[in-house]
């Protein structure tokens, strides 16, 4: 078991009352799984992919990942975690506007110090991987939307982590285009055995996971 | 990629927002340098220039000043030449030698020179070296109108006095300053019209560092002719002995010689001095101001930077930055911005004192190397200062409010 989530709750304090945002919600991860996680908008479903590696921190409830209990740890030692074993994918791609293709792909090595050679030799790799070889010097700016989702894909995969965390990776992109990226987590969960936790609206999407979350208001309805 | 090569890579994307975040800082440190330029050199030269003087007592027009005398403006005052007589048929003892002296700028071509009346013996007598070095009063008492042998003996063969041992400047001949000779191009022998009077050059002054390498030196009746200031002088330098000054030859003087400013050059350091620490505080109130406006200007700029820039610092926390790493970004920056602002703060004031100086100042200014270490070291503060506050509400920010799209 990799990640487990056990009674987790957020709530939001608001003039008109408390929301609970995620009300007692419990799930587990095994390696190599793909999960998707579903479920109306207001849901909880972006509370849920950020909380567990504390981008949000919970009002109660334990999560443990690779035998570790990581609820009640530091922002130091959670950023820790992010930084080695966890990549994001978001819906808004999220690159670093004023660098290149390359440069971005590269902000995960950066971040673990790897040496400069090495950045660019594993960035080029994962960027041919990604087909987007002959982009390397563009900026973000001058690519597709598709082409800008697959360098944040890139980016999320270069520091070889343990787990992906996506959320609805493809609602900004067109039908074939989304398929596309689909079929690329795909890969990447089956051919590097990567974990994959993936939001999402759409039903095409849902049914490429090995394993569903769906959640109406807060709470796990069908796992 | 490292964090700072990021942060490079974001300063130099984005070049203009850089120069008007630096506008504030490299301004004030451009003043300050600028006025400290000048008046490490006005205190020097104005030093420089009396003791290139060799008298020690001038008389001046009431209300015109030291500088008055040295820029010579077109309509700078001036006092009857009567009073060079008047000082001979008093009483007053103690008056060893004077040198009535009228100075105007003119033109000749399109350059700029002083043009000075001299009278040569006279010149020649009051122009003893009388002390051995500096300015200080206690000198003074070395050289009571000693002679030339006198200097001599003190070790001071110096080219003031061979300088001024010209006994005869005939009408329309004239002395030249190293560097109007050098601009003009002006030879031993050759000529020079000044204000459409043709004179010979007899002699090319040596170089002395001072505001007379800037002169021509005619004889004082061609001088007042020419310039239709006849028995006018702009001055009267005098030779006074040091016991009859401090026995009260000035305020004897005073008495005979209505609307005049008699002084001694002691009192004329000494006010530049004073000028020169008033000129000290003003700069430190400066300082104080700069701090402060530079401070929250360039706050100002990276607050507006880390705001524009909420969502990558949201992005590279989800990425595993920690805190220290946005702190590293911003303050880098600062350090950035203030090494720039420091240095480019140091290069526009010292242009400006240099260009400006003598215009302003009549004073010929020189890059002080040393205010290029005190402008990085104030303005690297200054950035740091400002940025501080805003770089730890960064580091503090909320990383997963400011990952979703705007
Ligand atoms: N910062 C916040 N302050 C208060 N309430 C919040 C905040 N963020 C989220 N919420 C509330 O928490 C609930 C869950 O939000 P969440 O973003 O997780 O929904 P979601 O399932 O991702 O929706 P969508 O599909 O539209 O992205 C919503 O009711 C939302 O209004
Ligand atoms: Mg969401």
């Amino acid at each position: 078991m990799m990640l487990q989530g056990e009674n987790i709750l957020k709530q939001y304090h608001h003039k008109g009352g408390v929301i609970n945002a995620l009300d007692h919600v419990s799930f587990t991860v095994e390696k190599g799984d793909f999960v998707t996680v579903t479920g109306p908008s207001g849901s909880g479903k972006s509370t849920l992919l950020l909380s567990i590696f504390g981008l949000i921190r919970l009002s109660s409830g334990t999560i443990v990942f690779d035998g570790r209990r990581i609820d009640n740890i530091n922002d130091r030692q959670l950023t820790a975690i992010r930084k080695i074993s966890v990549g994001y994918i978001l819906q808004g791609f999220a690159l670093i506007p004023y660098l290149t293709t390359i440069q971005n792909v590269m902000i995960p090595l950066a971040l673990e110090k790897v040496p400069g050679k090495e950045q660019v030799k594993r960035a080029s790799e994962i960027l041919d991987y990604v087909g987007l070889a002959d982009r390397m010097e563009h900026l973000p700016g001058e690519l597709s939307a598709g082409q800008q989702q697959r360098v944040a894909i890139a980016r999320s995969i270069v520091h070889r982590p343990k787990i992906i965390m996506a959320d609805e990776p493809t609602g900004n992109l067109d039908p074939s285009l989304s398929l596309e990226i689909l079929d690329f987590l795909k890969k990447i969960n089956q051919e590097n055995n990567i974990t994959i936790m993936m939001v999402t609206h759409s039903p095409v999407a849902a049914e490429y996971g090995t394993r569903k979350l769906h959640l109406n208001d807060g709470r796990i309805i069908k796992s | 990629m490292t964090i700072s090569k990021l942060v490079f890579i974001e300063l130099w994307k984005r070049k203009s927002q850089l120069i008007t975040g630096l506008l504030a800082i490299t301004l004030g440190i451009a003043v300050i340098v600028a006025i400290q330029s000048v008046s490490v050199v006005s205190e020097q030269n104005v030093a420089r220039n009396l003791d290139n003087l060799g008298a020690n007592i001038l008389v001046l027009p009431q209300g015109a000043s030291i500088d008055d005398y040295y820029t010579s403006d077109i309509d700078a005052p001036t006092l009857p030449m009567d009073y060079v007589e008047r000082i001979l048929n008093s009483t007053i003892a103690g008056v060893d030698n004077m040198s009535p002296k009228l100075t105007r700028r003119v033109k000749v071509g399109d350059q700029s020179v002083v043009l000075t009346g001299i009278l040569p013996k006279s010149e020649i007598a009051s122009k003893p070296l009388w002390q051995t070095s500096g300015l200080t009063g206690a000198q003074l008492t070395t050289a009571c109108a000693p002679n030339k042998t006198a200097n001599i003996s003190h070790g001071l063969e110096d080219e003031k006095l061979k300088r001024k041992a010209i006994d005869t400047l005939y009408s329309d001949d004239c002395l030249a300053g190293s560097q109007v000779a050098n601009r003009l191009k002006l030879r031993v022998n050759g000529r020079i019209n000044i204000m459409g009077k043709e004179f010979k050059v007899v002699k090319i002054l040596p170089e002395t560092g001072t505001v007379d390498d800037d002169r021509v030196f005619a004889n004082l009746k061609d001088v007042q002719k020419l310039l239709k200031i006849e028995n006018q002088v702009s001055a009267i330098e005098i030779m006074g002995c040091c016991n009859a000054i401090s026995e009260g030859l000035l305020s004897q003087l005073r008495n005979i010689l209505p609307d005049t400013r008699v002084t001694t050059i002691g009192q004329i350091v000494s006010t530049q001095i004073e000028t020169n620490h008033l000129m000290k505080k003003v700069t430190l109130v400066m300082l104080i101001i700069i701090f402060f406006v530079g401070g929250i200007s360039i706050g100002n700029y990276i607050w507006a930077n880390v705001n524009e820039r909420k969502r990558e610092i949201g992005m590279l926390r989800m990425m595993g930055a920690d805190r220290s790493a946005i702190y590293k970004m911003f303050l880098l920056k600062a350090l950035i911005l203030g090494v720039a602002g420091g240095i480019l703060g140091y290069l526009s004031g010292t242009l400006a004192g240099v260009v400006l100086g003598p215009y302003l100042a009549g004073i010929i200014v020189k890059p002080v190397f040393i205010y290029l270490l005190w402008s990085v070291l104030f303005s690297v503060a200054i950035a740091l200062a400002g940025s501080l506050f805003p770089t730890y509400l960064a580091a503090r920010f909320d990383p997963h409010t400011n990952l979703q799209e705007d």
